[in-house]
């Protein structure tokens, strides 16, 4: 099934008691397309992350992943459509290593979770698997290092490569970047445009920092006040009075000097 | 490699001298070893649930007790089959852990820790009260042990000798099993649960079912590891089902170290063998006891088998494979 658009999002709304963390927000995602979410702090990016992804059931509206209706459909269920999310707190597994952060995904994918009679590290296909991820992100090397003693931005990898080991066709990244010294966010800003041109992912990524938005998305969304702003590529955002005004002119012309 | 290849060494060694321990050893300390054995099957079952999945159960003993009255029961009202009673321990043991299980897998930590505390007194309960068929606060005892019957021999097991092989045997089949378990996918799926239990879930698994095999297939050992020592004391009681006894375990597996397949048994000698040493010079031997499990457990805070291990592996760098 190869509709061209991945996710359609209609009318969502989502309320907390009187307030209205989002109030009627359309978009569509194509296939292929990386598309970024940005709007101030309060602007309804992490519930819309958190209503599409299925952690909270919109008040209103639906959502459609390659036209299947999606609504209040859990996470977990999700990922077995292609639908993930990586999160902005580093979501990982401590004290087990580098290759088993990969391995443990896999082995859900593969079936196996229950399989207790046979040997974990002879499960060639598995281990190759996990080592093709790893050595994508850079990773390979350090494959029996326990995730723990990693160094923050490392940290922020696993979590990227356990949401590919889930072979997602959409993943949601919240803040990839967030906490990460200039260095690891340039690397990160590299991997996701290798991974968006090399592979059959999609990604939509929220970034409050803008330099990251703007070298990174092709399609650019702005919410504010939980209601979208506008949408268009980065250039027209760029030069759109209204998104100018809701930022006060800051961080936009930062970015631009 | 190298480290593996010690390790390897380190078991044939030890599995050897278990083995050969009849030979040369009183009868005195085979008995010792006989309850380090149970003991350890019981440790190491309650492990798989604390150190491997990240879920302290103090109701392992009220499944453990079970096992052992099961067996006791089939063999005053049923054959006199050791087989028999084994079977009638395992099915009752895998079924109780199947029921309780459902309900407790549901909840995390804390709460986990209640509903088996629950559960473990409910089946205390009956065990103690219902003296009909249970022998009440006296226990139930009054059988006979059938031979071991293992068709090409035919041995007695009140000879302590005997006795022990079979409990060596069984306890060596649990701890292959355990071993098999924590190294396959089932087992990496039970330490990312302990590790982060959400994470694992949003990756599509189903926690829940994975924690429930983790807690009959620890129960039915357990259960296993009651009818043994049901068998060595010659008396099922109420206290093995007492959540104090489940207390027993996770001292045991803290002091030999949680993160190791065999800590909990290292903790089972140590505990077995500081008590006897202890009891032959003083009657307060539980101040000593205690005294010297404190500064164990301050001195080797993985536990003595998990912090020797880790040196080991400081020593000579991790492995690369």
């Amino acid at each position: 099934m190869s509709t061209p658009i991945l996710l359609q999002v209609e009318s969502l709304s989502r309320s907390f008691g009187k307030f209205q963390a989002l109030s009627d927000v359309s978009l569509e995602i194509p296939r292929g397309r990386l598309c970024a979410l940005i709007g101030p702090n309060g602007a309804g990016k992490t519930t819309f992350y958190n209503v599409v992804s299925g952690r909270y059931r919109p008040t209103r509206g639906r959502v459609f992943f390659e036209g299947r209706d999606i609504t209040g459909v859990p996470p977990h269920k999700l990922v077995k459509l292609g639908l993930l999310r990586s999160f902005q707190i580093t979501n990982i597994f401590p004290a087990l290593t580098v290759l088993e952060n990969v391995l443990a995904p896999l082995a859900v994918m593969h079936g196996m979770s229950f399989a207790f009679w046979r040997s974990l590290s002879s499960q060639q296909k598995l281990v190759e698997e996990a080592l093709t991820i790893l050595e994508r992100l850079g990773l390979a090397g350090q494959s029996h290092r326990e995730v723990s003693t990693l160094a923050y931005g490392d940290k922020r990898l696993i979590e990227i490569a356990i949401v590919l080991a889930c072979r997602p066709r959409l993943v949601l990244l919240d803040e990839p970047t967030a906490g990460m010294n200039p260095e690891e966010t340039e690397r990160m800003i590299r991997l996701i445009h290798e991974l968006a041109a090399h592979s059959e992912i999609t990604f939509f990524v929220t970034e409050h920092d803008m330099k990251v938005v703007f070298s990174v998305a092709q399609t650019i969304f702005v919410l504010n006040q939980g209601r979208l702003l506008a949408q268009g590529t980065p250039e027209e955002i760029r030069a759109n009075p209204a998104v100018r005004q809701a930022y006060l002119g800051g961080s936009l012309d930062a970015e631009r000097a | 490699m190298r480290i593996r290849r010690a390790g390897s060494l380190w078991i044939v060694a030890s599995t050897a001298f278990l083995a050969a321990a009849p030979f040369f050893l009183s009868t005195y300390w085979i008995l010792i070893l006989t309850e380090i054995l149970t003991m350890s099957l019981f440790a190491m079952s309650f492990n798989l649930l604390f150190g491997y999945t990240g879920l302290l159960s103090f109701g392992q003993a009220g499944i453990f007790g079970a096992g052992g009255y099961l067996a006791v029961l089939s063999l005053l009202h049923g054959p006199s089959s050791l087989w028999g009673a084994f079977a009638a321990a395992l099915a009752g043991s895998a079924l109780i852990s199947l029921v309780i299980g459902w309900f407790c897998v549901r909840r995390d930590e804390i709460y986990f820790a209640i509903l088996t505390l629950g559960f473990g007194m409910m089946l205390f309960t009956v065990a103690h009260n219902w003296r009909s068929l249970t022998g009440g606060s006296d226990g139930l005892g009054g059988f006979t042990l059938p031979p071991l019957d293992l068709f090409v021999w035919r041995g007695s097991l009140a000879d302590p000798r005997h006795f022990y092989f079979l409990v060596l045997a069984v306890a060596l089949i649990g701890a292959i099993l355990l071993y098999r378990m924590v190294n396959s996918p089932f087992g990496l799926m039970l330490r990312s649960i302990r590790e982060n239990t959400q994470r694992l879930s949003f990756v599509g698994a189903d926690v829940r079912a994975v924690r429930l095999c983790a807690f009959v297939v620890a129960g039915t050992l357990a259960g296993i590891a009651g009818v043994l020592f049901a068998f060595f004391n010659r008396i099922a009681s109420p206290e093995m089902l007492h959540w104090a006894f489940s207390g027993k375990a996770v001292l045991m597996t803290i002091l030999g170290g949680s993160g190791v397949l065999l800590g909990p048994a290292v903790g089972a000698a140590i505990f077995f063998v500081l008590e006897h040493v202890i009891t032959a010079y003083t009657t307060n031997w539980m101040v000593f006891l205690g005294a010297i499990l404190i500064v164990l457990v301050l001195a080797f805070p993985r536990g003595v088998l998990g912090s020797l291990l880790d040196l080991v592996q400081r020593y000579r760098g991790r492995p690369r494979s």
